[in-house]
């Protein structure tokens, strides 16, 4: 018997017997479904009686491990969000894995288990997938792309373009975890336990909100760029503008230190738990009540109204009173000079 | 900081609203407060606060020269360019100077895209680590800042010569506060100034003793404040109150971080490394005697001009770019003809519209009249 490698080397992404070795040793163990079991070149799905949704999203993240998650189980909750906020229930994934040479196995091992774990609560399994080693320095580490499909219900069609002005805007909890927790931890910076990200599967509050605001017109996740970046989106699409309440948006008090310390607004970074819906002002409450419902929406809120705006500005209403545009988030967000 | 501290102590919206009727009440409708801002810092908390709009007619807040991206004339840039282009040199500096235009598309940005070895640092303390991992370059680090900077430029400079270090040097543009606030006064835009708000972390270094002779000699309230709405409210408070009253004279309101006398420390720092020039060019204010910084004498050997033999020219500011009037107050960001059009925060064209503390940038960002008027 061959002594199990510490590191990826390029031949276990040749499709050799390293390769094999390595499917069958961890990804099939991790992700273990019948369907990934059959070892064909695709996953067969069931008939299903609606339309189909599908999403793909790479996940690069440095660091790979961070509080309250890791890159694993960020790739499952990012494409199951990204297919749940259309309003259709997740029935697959399928993942796509580039290793650079020289990645500690123990690592990839933690990472595919956390992953498979993800997979298994969401109950969306992983049913195909593939491996690639990239020379060392091609690659960070590792980089996960997946991709979910899900069904749509007939009579659900949530868009971007249907804001209309006077209708509600919430968000299903704190703002900004997720991006302060990698920021501060890239920066190498301790800010507490409270500080950790918000990565969840969404599906389950997706389906109850649809289930009890038949007015729906928008969910999204708020993930790159933050609160900011979606609400700029919507109002674009929809050709409106939006007032919000800056202190009807629920922040912890942890991210607000990080925000301060790191000089970054909570509402320009990225959050993997949350969403923002858009719906009539008169099912608002209907809204709030099924988000709180959940157990990852008790913090829910309604934060402001879509107004009637050429500009399409989202302007804020300050806590003392004042009014400010709210910017669109440019780039990477980094954290200030002195 | 923690966040709860921040919520209920210096942003508590209660507070806000009494300090807003008492300005309210204080200002008296015939006559007018026209109080300058010195500090970048204050001018991106007012945008990002909404503070302008709170505040009653008579009372005016003017933006000042305190950005330090924003001063640094396009000359002392096109030096940086000149460096950048050597083979043997990695240029290192703050994020925001590395966007600045120098010319029609030029940037140290785009000389990076360009090939040139640019990067980007936090501190300057990043450059000598990086001067330390690459014997065989010269790295320089472009310093730029008022006296919040320079204690750190200092100290890095200090330890470069205690270690020996051979390839590392600054091309030194800080500059001095006190002398550019009485530039700005000198000027004819400065006789329209009825009082000034002055730098909080400024004077934590110099002490807020630095600007008694500035309202001595200009006869203004000069009132140093913090950076939260709070702060920034009971700044101008204090400052309605002191006009009404004809005091001049220095009051600080940034009392939990701030004493009279500054950080010694740094400032015995700054006098050992660095020396004053002759005179100093700065963007909006023209060439001011001993307003900035050069490396003493005893530091020469890491002083970049002269270890790259460079000389300073004078380069025109781009055309129809109003930054120097903005940076004296002397005009509003959506005065300019540029202004959301030509020049905005993804593609600027004067410095002012790149830093997140010039006006320009904070006027785009957060202020839906400028934009509605530049529309
Ligand atoms: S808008 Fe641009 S060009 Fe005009 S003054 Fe401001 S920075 Fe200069």
């Amino acid at each position: 018997m061959t002594k199990k490698p510490d590191c990826i080397e390029l031949t276990h992404g040749s499709g050799g017997l390293a390769t094999d070795r390595l499917i069958s040793d961890l990804f099939m163990a991790a992700f273990d479904n019948p369907e990934l079991a059959r070892r064909n070149d695709g996953a067969v799905i069931d008939r299903v009686d609606g339309r189909i949704v599908v999403s793909t999203d790479g996940h690069v993240v440095t660091p790979l491990f961070f509080p309250g998650g890791d890159i694993g189980q960020l790739a499952v909750h990012g494409t199951v969000n990204d297919v749940a906020v259309m309003g259709a229930e997740p029935l697959s994934l399928t993942a796509g894995f580039i290793i650079e040479e020289g990645f500690e196995v123990a690592l990839l091992e933690k990472i595919v288990r956390s992953m498979g774990a993800a997979s298994r609560a969401a109950g969306v399994p992983v049913v195909a997938g593939d491996t690639k080693v990239v020379e060392r320095g091609k690659a960070d580490g590792v980089f996960i792309t997946t991709t979910g499909i899900g069904w749509l219900k007939d009579g659900i069609d949530l868009s971007c373009e249907q804001a209309r002005p006077g209708d509600a805007v919430l968000v299903s909890g704190t703002v900004g975890d997720h991006g302060l927790t990698i920021l501060a931890a890239r920066e190498g910076l301790d800010l507490g336990p409270e500080l950790k990200s918000d990565s969840a599967a969404l599906h389950a509050m997706t389906k109850r909100l649809t289930e009890a605001v038949p007015g729906l017109k928008v969910m999204r996740d708020a993930t790159r760029g933050g609160l900011a970046a979606v609400l700029h989106e919507i109002a674009e699409a929809s050709g409106v503008g939006m007032l919000i309440t800056e202190a009807a948006v629920p922040v912890s008090d942890a991210v607000k230190g990080a925000g301060e310390l790191l000089g970054l607004d909570p509402f320009h970074v990225a959050n993997e738990g949350k969403l923002v819906a858009v719906c009539p002002a008169e099912q608002a409450e209907a809204a709030l009540q099924a988000l709180r419902a959940d157990s990852r929406g008790s913090q829910a809120a309604i934060i402001g109204t879509v107004t009637d705006d050429a500009d399409r500005f989202i302007e804020i209403e300050t806590p003392f009173g004042g009014r400010r545009l709210l910017t669109r988030p440019e780039g990477d967000p980094l954290p200030r000079i002195c | 900081m923690n966040g709860k501290i921040l919520s209920d102590g210096f942003r508590n919206p209660r507070h806000a609203e009494a300090l807003v009727a008492a300005i309210h009440e204080e200002a008296d409708s015939g006559r007018h407060y026209r109080i300058m801002e010195f500090c970048g810092g204050h001018t991106h908390a007012i945008a990002r606060n909404g503070l302008a709009d709170l505040l009653p007619d008579p009372v005016k807040l003017v933006h000042g020269p305190g950005c330090p991206v924003c001063v640094l004339p396009v000359g002392r840039l096109i030096m940086a360019m000149e460096l950048a282009q050597r083979e043997e040199v990695i240029l290192t500096s703050y994020g925001d100077m590395l966007r600045v235009p120098a010319g029609p598309g030029r940037s140290l940005t785009r000389a990076r895209a360009e090939g040139a070895d640019v990067r980007m640092v936090y501190s300057p303390l990043d450059a000598l680590e990086m001067a330390r991992a690459n014997p065989h370059r010269q790295v320089v680090f472009l310093a730029i800042g008022f006296e919040t900077t320079a204690p750190a430029t200092a100290a890095v400079v200090k330890r470069a010569r205690a270690e020996g270090i051979k390839n590392f040097s600054v091309l030194c543009n800080h500059v001095v506060t006190v002398t550019a606030m009485t530039a700005v006064l000198d000027g004819e835009d400065g006789r329209r100034i009825d009082g000034l708000i002055g730098p909080g972390h400024v004077s934590c270094v110099i002490g807020a003793d630095a600007f008694a002779g500035v309202a001595r000699h200009y006869q203004r309230p000069i009132v140093i404040s913090g950076f939260e709405p709070l702060d920034m409210l009971d700044t101008v408070l204090r400052a309605v109150r002191r006009l009404n009253a004809g005091e001049a004279g220095v009051e600080n309101a940034y009392g939990r971080a701030l004493d009279g006398a500054g950080n010694k420390q740094a400032q015995a720092l700054m006098a050992e490394v660095f020396a004053l020039r002759e005179s100093f060019e700065w963007r909006g204010l023209g060439t001011v005697a001993a307003s900035g910084y050069r490396l003493a004498d005893d530091f020469a050997a890491f002083d970049a001009e002269s270890r790259f033999e460079l000389q300073y020219r004078v380069v025109p500011e781009p055309k129809s770019c109003e930054c120097p009037s903005v940076l004296r107050g002397a005009k509003e960001p959506e005065d300019c003809v540029l202004f959301g059009k030509a020049c905005t925060p993804e593609q600027p064209v004067g410095a002012c519209m790149v830093s997140s503390e010039g006006a320009c940038a904070a006027a785009y960002l957060f202020r839906r009249d400028a934009r509605r008027l530049s529309a």
